[in-house]
């Protein structure tokens, strides 16, 4: 409850820092200051089960340990991106202080959406993180492209709105109970009634599509090129592994005992993603993009969370989540710094900037799911997810194939910094403070550490 | 042990002569747990076990077991061998280079000891990461796609064995810590090995656990990464690819693949046995047409293991023995022909056998060193390998004479290769390469005299091998029964 309730007021307060604060950098120290605060008393909440505020909320939220855990992660990774590419931000544009205001309105999404009991509070959550997020695409105001993927954002995902809130109504009208929590829709173990089917086919669309899985990816690309690049790094990050928890907790809950009905689909999504994502990211020559399609592919793989379902997913999703995000967000960040965005771009960093080289190759290992990395442990966590379920054994081949064809483009970015030289007049890297490069450091240790005991991320389970 | 090759890591100045020692060292720790803990039970291990991942059932577990001792002492030996013979040799960034070869010794050592699955896929995979930046890093010209072939292939053979390890895990019992927490399955090899599977899982698990081992072997078809990769690689991890990195493949065979899986491991072998023959042949037949030495030496590295792989799944007493014995030597000799061939490339700057001749009157040490290492690698009588393949022979004979016949062939073309080539390389006359090369120097020497030494020593007595290695095989047999 803290985060929901202090996120939002934070929100507020950032943008009154906009108007009455005339330095540029002050809205950053508020703002990671908020994160630190937010994140403080989620893990009191977390560890005591207290919250500062108590309303009767009917049990539309719940707010148990693994919720809490969730928003904990989001929240620390929150925090290392402000740290991180806090600076990258005052560069974008003359409103500051409404960029940190509109992340922390998303934060409070991702908290609601993460906790959420009934199929309204999925839609109010899932809607306050979209929003701020349209705004952020198209904050580069001068930059046509910027533009063109704000509107294409906006109109695709109203559009996926629309079909989520249609499933919604399908499942609240077929159900029996006529009711609108996720527990209380039900099912029995028969074949699903047709307006249910209709309901949760709707529900899955428009979820891939948050989500970006394949059919319904073809947003993403044009959006997260388009957007500022620091603003890409949190929506292919935290917005999306938000998306994905809800996307399990719906399912879990509501659909759960159905699982052998909808998981063949859920299967071909699982194909179709690791296809696209893959292939296409092999193509591109800017990192950018390739970030761009590779960030579908790893939607592929964080799919399996929601294939398998048990208990070993929901671990794997809190790895998932924690890995991908730090390792993406260590990686835009160095890629904010870059003049330039192609491979070539990279070529002998390791010489001139071994520090920066290096971070960047844990971020990629990392992504590639290399053993001592998180990256490896999330992969293996949903590999044993999928393989404990049981059902559809070939996916997991297939799966693990397209992960051996990842590394093929995560590596030539490796064999860029390392392996080939650079012009060496020219200027690769814009300013490059020392604190940057501390946090690098700190992300590319955590990645490290995780990998090597991921406990720390699901121990909650156990205590 | 392995732990320990960890934290070498670090170093800053003069890493060469650090690495040196250190790899000196192990070699001394690992000769002296030969000494002190050898009573060669199966799976009497020197166990060090720390609790890693309680809830799932993971362990840091390390230990020893006969094959796994020879191999490590393989790899002790070979290491400071492998150091002293390129002491000469400069590189660039030498920190990094020799930090990341003591990585790959910590990765080899961790395979080689791995008592739990999880554990043993880590070194696994780290055994291959440091070898793939010493490639592209300090490799030929063609480096980045020739050792970029080799990851991918070894990668996606790799996560098909985790699947593989995955699955298993999924079947095996519950398993309850000294505190009481309770895992529902457990990595632990000793858990793999009491697994019930049906017959038909069996024997699709096999083909996911058997790509990833045929790929580091490699076994014919799935060779096509390793003649491209030796060449462009820097000689030195060359060696530690041909002489020890191979035997990763076949010591997982021995170790998780045949005790797991003995069902489908009896279904599947005549068909691995038949593979490996058309590798060796193939892979005879090609090196008789190459004219880059490090290509023939890599070609002729496919035809011995092909051979070893096939003397295993034979799976008759002798033909194992002989095997066992056989990775042994192999490391050695192939070793001592790198050695060789990185002094020869040095000294002259070129890899063509066309373009040398007449060595042997630079030099001469030289020339009877290699003369007797390339016998030993064809294994004639006296050399360490002839016990090795003449156990292999005859074990192959027993399961099947037209396997030996054919297997056989692959022998006299080794002999044939190898014979033309020295010939062409060290005698006939001297041309504007070969005549201003001076001869080799004390510790090329020091490093060749030591293994001559060993091929004579297991030639005439290869008993310590065969005891050393005598329970793994016993045991062997248990499982397939």
């Amino acid at each position: 409850m803290n985060s929901i309730i202090l996120s939002a007021i934070w929100g507020v307060l950032m943008m009154f820092c906009g108007v009455f604060l005339k330095s540029k950098s002050t809205p950053k120290y508020i703002a990671i200051l908020g994160v630190v605060i937010i994140l403080c008393l989620n893990v009191l909440e977390m560890i005591s089960n207290k919250s500062l505020f108590t309303f009767n909320i009917k049990e539309m939220l719940v707010l148990d340990h693994f919720n809490l855990t969730f928003i904990s992660i989001v929240l620390i990774c929150t925090l290392i991106y402000f740290l991180l590419s806090g600076s990258e931000i005052e560069k974008v544009g003359p409103h500051v202080g409404e960029y940190f205001a509109l992340i922390f309105f998303i934060l409070c999404g991702v908290s609601i959406a993460a906790s959420f009991n009934t199929l309204l509070m999925l839609f109010i959550g899932i809607e306050i993180i979209s929003i701020p997020l349209y705004i952020l695409t198209g904050s580069d105001k001068r930059n046509l492209k910027s533009n063109e993927a704000a509107l294409k954002y906006f109109l695709m995902g109203a559009f996926s709105t629309g079909i989520l809130l249609m499933g919604i109504v399908f499942v609240y009208g077929g159900n029996p109970s006529a009711s609108f929590y996720i527990d209380k829709i039900l099912l029995g173990s028969g074949k699903m009634p047709i307006l249910i089917a209709v309901g949760l086919l709707f529900m899955m669309i428009a979820m891939s599509f948050k989500v970006s899985a394949a059919p319904f990816h073809f947003w993403t690309p044009d959006v997260y090129d388009g957007a500022p690049t620091v603003f890409t790094s949190y929506m292919s990050t935290i917005v999306k592994v938000a998306g994905f928890f809800a996307f399990i907790r719906l399912f879990e809950h509501s659909f759960g005992t159905m699982q052998d009905q909808w998981q063949k689909l859920i299967a071909l999504i699982i194909v179709l993603t690791l296809l696209f994502g893959n292939i296409t990211a092999v193509f591109q020559q800017s990192v950018k993009r390739m970030l761009a399609y590779s960030s579908i592919a790893q939607a592929g793989f964080m799919m399996f969370a929601v294939f398998a379902l048990n208990d070993r997913a929901k671990e794997g999703i809190l790895l998932y989540a924690a890995a991908y995000s730090l390792a993406t967000i260590g990686i835009f960040g160095i890629l904010t710094k870059m003049e330039d965005y192609t491979i070539d771009g990279f070529n002998g960093l390791a010489k001139k900037h071994p520090l920066l080289a290096f971070t960047a190759t844990v971020f990629l290992l990392s992504l590639t799911g290399i053993p001592l990395t998180a990256g490896f442990q999330s992969k293996f966590f949903m590999l044993l997810a999928a393989v404990e379920n049981g059902h559809q054994f070939w996916i997991v081949i297939v799966a693990v194939l397209f992960a051996a064809i990842s590394a093929y483009y995560y590596f030539k970015v490796i064999q860029a910094m390392y392996f080939k030289s650079s012009n060496e007049t020219e200027n690769q890297v814009s300013s490059n403070s020392k604190s940057f490069n501390i946090i690098l450091v700190l992300i590319a240790a955590l990645i490290i550490i995780i990998g090597i005991y991921p406990e720390i991320i699901i121990g909650w389970k156990y205590r | 042990m392995a732990a320990f090759c960890c934290f070498i890591f670090d170093k800053k100045n003069q890493a060469k002569n650090l690495a040196v020692t250190f790899s000196l060292i192990i070699t001394i720790v690992s000769i002296a747990t030969l000494f002190f803990l050898n009573d060669t039970k199966f799976l009497n291990y020197n166990n060090v076990s720390y609790i890693w991942l309680k809830y799932i059932g993971a362990n840091y577990s390390l230990g020893l077991d006969g094959t796994g001792r020879m191999l490590t002492l393989l790899t002790a030996l070979a290491f400071p061998l492998i150091l002293i013979a390129s002491y000469k040799s400069e590189v660039n960034k030498s920190s990094s280079f020799y930090g990341l070869l003591m990585l790959t010794q910590a990765g080899l050592m961790g395979v080689f000891m791995a008592t739990d699955a999880l554990t043993f896929y880590f070194f696994w995979e780290l055994a291959l990461i440091p070898v793939y930046f010493l490639c592209s890093i300090w490799g030929g010209e063609k480096r980045i796609q020739a050792t970029f072939k080799f990851f991918v292939y070894t990668f996606a053979g790799s996560l098909l064995m985790l699947i593989g390890l995955i699955y298993v895990y999924l079947h095996t019992g519950v398993k309850t810590y000294e505190d009481g927490t309770i895992s529902h399955h457990s990595f632990s090899l000793a858990a793999f090995y009491t697994v019930q599977l049906s017959a038909s899982e069996q024997s699709w698990l096999f083909a996911l656990f058997f790509i990833a081992f045929a790929i580091k072997m490699p076994i014919f078809p799935f060779h096509t990464w390793q003649p491209e990769a030796y060449n462009q690689s820097p000689t030195i991890v060359t060696m530690i690819l041909s002489g020890l990195m191979v035997k990763m493949g076949l010591f997982g065979v021995i170790r998780w693949l045949i005790p797991v899986l003995p069902k489908a491991f009896i279904h599947y072998k005549d068909i691995v046995i038949v593979l490996s023959i058309i590798g060796v042949i193939y892979a005879s037949c090609v090196a008789m047409m190459q004219d880059n030495i490090k290509k023939l030496v890599a070609y002729s590295s496919i035809a011995h293991i092909g051979l070893m792989c096939a003397a295993l799944f034979a799976m008759n007493e002798i033909s194992v023995k002989g095997m066992m014995l056989q990775m042994f030597n192999h490391g050695i000799n192939i070793i001592g022909i790198w050695v060789c061939v990185e002094i020869m490339e040095r000294k002259t700057g070129v890899k063509k056998i066309s373009e040398l001749s007449g060595l042997a009157q630079t030099m001469p040490v030289l020339t009877i060193l290699f003369l007797i290492i390339a016998l030993a690698n064809i294994a004639l009588p006296l050399t360490n390998a002839f016990p090795g393949e003449f156990l292999m022979f005859s074990g192959l004979y027993n399961y099947n004479k037209w396997f030996a016949a054919f297997a056989g062939v692959g022998v006299i073309l080794s002999a044939v290769y190898t014979l033309n080539m020295i010939q062409k390389v060290f005698y006939g006359s001297l041309n504007n390469k070969t005549a201003e090369v001076k001869d080799i120097n004390w510790n090329e020497k020091f490093v060749l005299f030591f293994i001559v030494g060993i091929i004579f020593f297991i030639g005439v007595y290869p008993q310590p091998i065969l005891e050393l290695t005598k329970g793994s095989v016993t045991q062997l047999f248990e499982w397939v029964k």
